[in-house]
């Protein structure tokens, strides 16, 4: 058969290449390239190869091999196709092989020169075409997806200034622009839809300002309406505009697109909170999932940081320069941790000393509590007063400003007398922090209630007077002249109730706007002022200013992270009410990366003991998902219980603020659509559904202890192999308990024999089956020195039948 | 296979480009004769891509032939290709063993492990925190008990590591597809086909 001629003369050709030395085959390996180098011109390389010595066999017998292709038969072309897959295969896995490089010069040759010839035989030379064609594309594919996957990276905002800083400030900090950043994109996703699916169409197909009386400035306010301070106060022009509540009619469809506003506005306020649960959720089920996902990286910590911390890619100074920083502060971090676990430690004093801390500060929260509350009343005491001076008006500000800025520095001191490791004294902080805070808010919300229900009774009467003024106005001008009917009354001038849903929503811009400010005017004299005092005023002072008081600031982890939930959470509260509210938190969390970031790099120090931030986010995710919660609970209350506005907002004139549900579902949907929900209401459905969640809750959360507790049994079985191996290393006796504890039961002759002997790599079994015949031992055995890989499935077999095995292989 | 191989010629030719205009005057164009030239340490070590390296006079000592640093340009073109993501992990890990180990004793003893801290750190650290750092290091990966790395402790314990091969021991700029077989065969007039 010509085929098997075709492979005998390759295979002397291949056998006849490795004779020779490495110089011929360099040629060999040229001309190789010479062919390949240029298109596909068959009869040129034939030319060319016959110049030269011993390849032309191959492309000689692949010349008279093309004439004998009809007479090969259907297995022997699956045949060779295998073949050549497996040559090409070799050929681009070539590069990988730590072969010396004469071998796998020939071996390329050989496989090259089996698949020129045989390609084309198998495709006829238009399969060649075909099949370079196809590898050309994925060779495409694979490069634009390494580029996009590149780009990707690269599109990640910030990500530079990100690193800059934790290269500097440690893992900790830069946790506190993570968590920013994530924040940030949150946010903008519920500004999308908020913006996209409420205000525009209001803006665009609504009808337009000064046509209804709800979207008009009153006449006694049109003087002012567009002074400065009015503005700052979001009244006059901006209290009638679309960023806020009031502003919204309540017609069930507008425009030409038969857009439902009302519809729209309350799912898009269901949604917002729907899609925040969802996101917290998500990551911290991602958080959690890293978290167990490593097994093996504690072992080697300082050994990697030192071999395999260093970026080779690295060619810019200043690169260069950050990483210097960030290997430097990564490797301070390990050693704090190391130092931490090493503490040798008088368990009780320091026992002694925590649960000290913990009292006084328990009692610094109930004094706060207390004083919060008794604020509060006396503010309701003033509000029925009449002339109360600037202090008695804003005393509850002023009480929450004293005891945010004095708590937290007072709860870090006592914490000083706890010791735990940073990371940990972190959390701590942050959590009798966020207790203070709390206070912060039930004042809030208390004081805004009692606004809310002010306003409701307010409005009763007032629907009464404005029933009548219209009532007045229509028979008066009956009265003069019935011929002619009057023009409907100006917008301006009609009586207009309290709208008690654009007050609430003005409040919390009010509040959004104040602590943006609030934080930004700290930030620049608490940080950026007091390093330019301690830098520059140093030369002309009596002390030194850096080492001593005041110095540099450090970053504030804890302050900054619970400014953000709690900022957050009132966004959650207030978007219902003011659309425009998540806008302005977007704007705000942009300047703030910004501001912060240079504010960090610019006047701050590092903390004196850099720690690494925890592995998981977790920690602010459940924070944020409890703030969640606390902020979806005053909003879910005031739609279900409280009565929507008469004359202002998208559900004036309904009863409750949910019947626009019931509207839709009525008069847009089929009939049988309502019968549906009807019974899926029904509590008959309902507690058995409940009842089914919890059960799947308790199977799952059974199902995942059980995994919990398997994965640790397997991480300890690790344990002990390693162990094992480095005590066989090392020459030592073994460590394990239980193995020493059946040490001494042997007899000493036994003992003798049993000795290990590492270097022959014997097994421990056979040792114990020689010697002490029905002793079957479950021992961990080890191979050849060099391959210190887990052997469990070995473990395994030498428990069933120790003496079984003979050798280690 | 054609295009790599043209790559391969393409990356030839720049490799050979660069390393001729390190010194113009030393350098020949034509290597056909195979001449033995060498450039000093200080020229390689200015180049942009090892300039900013902490190792960067211990990565050239270890490709030189008589381990002082002056490359031939078979040593050179090694060298790139080692340190190109397609060599094999076993191999840079040889590479890697030898440029940790300043002292040329094969092994890295506490001292190697000292230098390579400093190195690392710019000396940013104390003198405790660097021996806490080589007594852990030498706790962790040394197997045997001599208090010191040999290869198989290094090359055990970088087996593990998730980041060794990715991008971290790699030079970038040069896209080596197939340099690694590519080198020797620059014995020959290589050039004159670009």
């Amino acid at each position: 058969m010509n085929d098997s001629d075709g492979e005998s003369e390759a295979g002397e050709a291949a056998s006849g290449k490795k004779k020779r030395d490495k110089k011929a085959s360099s040629k060999d390996q040229k001309e190789a390239e010479n062919k390949e180098k240029q298109t596909n011109k068959k009869g040129k390389e034939q030319d060319k190869k016959q110049k030269k010595s011993p390849a032309e066999s191959s492309s000689s017998s692949s010349a008279s091999n093309s004439s004998d292709e009809e007479s090969l038969s259907e297995e022997e072309l699956t045949r060779l196709k295998e073949q050549v897959e497996e040559k090409k295969k070799l050929i681009s896995t070539m590069r990988n092989k730590p072969w010396r490089m004469v071998k796998k010069l020939a071996l390329l040759r050989e496989a090259q020169a089996f698949v020129e010839k045989f390609e084309g035989a198998l495709g006829k030379g238009k399969g060649k075409k075909f099949y370079a064609y196809k590898m050309m594309m994925a060779k495409k594919w694979v490069k634009f997806k390494r580029d996009f996957d590149n780009f990707k990276t690269q599109c990640i905002p910030w990500e530079m200034k990100i690193k800059e800083v934790e290269s500097h400030f440690g893992s900790s900090v830069a946790s506190y622009f993570i968590f920013l950043r994530w924040m940030y994109g949150v946010n903008l996703v519920l500004f999308g839809l908020i913006f996209g699916l409420v205000i525009i169409p209001e803006i665009l197909m609504g009808i337009p300002y000064g046509s209804i009386p709800r979207k008009t400035v009153p006449r006694a306010e049109q003087a002012t309406a567009m002074d400065f301070s009015v503005l700052w106060d979001f009244e006059g022009y901006i209290k009638y505009s679309a960023l806020f509540y009031g502003y919204y009619n309540n017609q069930r469809t507008i425009g030409w697109l038969k857009y439902r506003l009302p519809m729209a506005y309350f799912m898009v306020g269901v949604s917002v909170f729907g899609y925040s649960l969802m996101v917290v959720i998500r990551s911290m089920a991602r958080n959690a999932n890293e978290n167990t996902g490593d097994g093996d990286d504690n072992n080697f910590t300082f050994s990697w940081k030192m071999f395999t911390s260093w970026d080779y890619l690295i060619g810019n100074p200043e690169t260069a320069d950050n990483k210097f920083a960030s290997i430097t502060t990564s490797f301070k971090e390990s050693i704090v941790d190391e130092q931490e676990s090493n503490k040798d430690e008088n368990i009780h004093l320091r026992r002694f000393l925590r649960v000290l801390a913990n009292v006084l500060i328990i009692c610094c929260l109930c004094g706060s509590g207390y004083l919060i509350y008794f604020v509060v009343k006396r503010s309701q005491t003033f509000s029925k007063m009449q002339n109360i001076g600037w202090y008695e008006r804003n005393e509850v500000e002023i009480v929450m400003s004293l005891l945010g800025m004095f708590c937290p520095p007072l709860f870090e001191t006592i914490a000083a007398l706890e010791e735990y490791h940073p990371r940990i004294g972190l959390k701590w902080q942050l959590g009798r922090i966020f207790a203070l805070f709390l206070g912060n808010l039930y004042t809030f919300l208390l004081a805004l209630m009692d606004d809310v229900n002010e306003k409701l009774t307010e409005e009763v009467v007032i629907k009464n007077i404005t029933h009548w003024t219209l009532l007045n106005y229509y028979n008066s001008s009956a009265m003069n002249d019935s011929a002619v009917t009057l023009p409907p009354m100006d917008p301006a001038d009609m009586p207009r109730g309290p709208c008690w849903e654009t007050t609430v929503g003005i409040e919390f811009v009010r509040l959004t706007v104040s602590d943006i400010l609030v934080t930004y005017v700290t930030i620049l004299v608490g940080d950026f002022i007091r390093a330019c005092f301690v830098r520059f005023v140093n030369y002309c002072w009596c002390w030194d200013l850096e080492a001593g008081f005041p110095s540099y600031a450090e970053f504030d982890i804890s302050g900054n992270v619970l400014g953000l939930i709690f900022n957050q959470g009132m966004i959650w509260m207030g978007s219902f009410y003011a659309p425009g509210l998540v806008g302005i938190n977007v704007l705000r969390l942009l300047t703030s990366m910004y501001f912060q970031c240079w504010a960090v790099m610019s006047s701050n120090v590092p903390h004196e003991r850099v720690f690494k931030a925890s592995k998981s986010n977790n920690f602010y995710m459940g924070l944020l998902l409890l703030i969640l919660f606390l902020s979806l609970l005053p909003v879910a209350y005031t739609i279900m219980s409280l009565p929507p506005s008469f004359d202002c907002g998208p559900f004036s004139g309904k009863k409750k603020m949910y019947d626009v549900i019931q509207e839709t579902i009525k008069q847009d949907f089929p009939l049988f659509v309502a019968k549906i929900f009807s019974y899926v209401a029904n509590p008959g459905l309902i507690i058995p559904a409940v009842l089914l969640m919890v059960l799947a809750i308790y199977y799952l959360n059974a199902v995942a202890e059980a995994y919990q507790h398997a994965n640790t049994e397997l991480k300890k079985k690790m344990q002990l192999q390693r162990d094992e191996e480095k005590n066989k290393r090392n020459n030592k006796a073994t460590t394990s308990s239980a193995v020493q504890d059946l040490d001494d039961l042997l007899v000493p002759s036994a003992k003798s024999e049993s000795q290990p002997k590492p270097t022959e790599g014997k097994t421990y079994e056979r040792d114990f089956c020689h010697s002490s015949g029905q002793l079957h031992l479950y021992f961990p055995s080890v191979g050849p020195a060099n391959t210190p890989t887990l052997r469990l499935p070995r473990a395994r077999h030498a428990f069933l039948s120790p003496c079984a095995q003979v050798s280690p292989s | 296979c054609g295009s790599d191989n043209l790559i391969n010629c393409m990356t030839g030719c720049l490799l050979h480009g660069r390393y001729h205009e390190m010194a113009p005057n030393i350098v020949p164009m034509d290597y056909t004769k195979d001449p033995d030239v060498k450039l000093p340490i200080q020229l390689i070590i200015n180049m942009p891509e090892l300039k900013e390296n902490p190792f960067k006079e211990r990565i050239v000592e270890a490709f030189s032939e008589d381990g002082d640093g002056n490359l031939s340009f078979n040593d050179f073109v090694d060298m790139f290709s080692v340190l190109s993501e397609m060599a094999p992990r076993e191999l840079k890990a040889i590479y890697a063993f030898k440029i940790y180990d300043f002292n040329t004793d094969n092994f890295i003893c506490k001292s190697d492990l000292e230098k390579t801290l400093n190195k690392l750190t710019r000396e940013e650290l104390t003198a405790e925190e660097i021996t806490l750092v080589c007594e852990k290091v030498i706790e962790e990966a040394d197997m045997d008990g001599d208090g010191k790395l040999a290869f198989a402790d290094f090359e055990n314990m970088i087996s593990k590591a998730p980041d060794f091969l990715r991008y971290k021991n790699c030079l970038k700029n040069y896209q080596m597809f197939f340099l690694y077989i590519f080198c020797s065969s620059w014995k020959d007039d290589g050039l004159a086909k670009c």
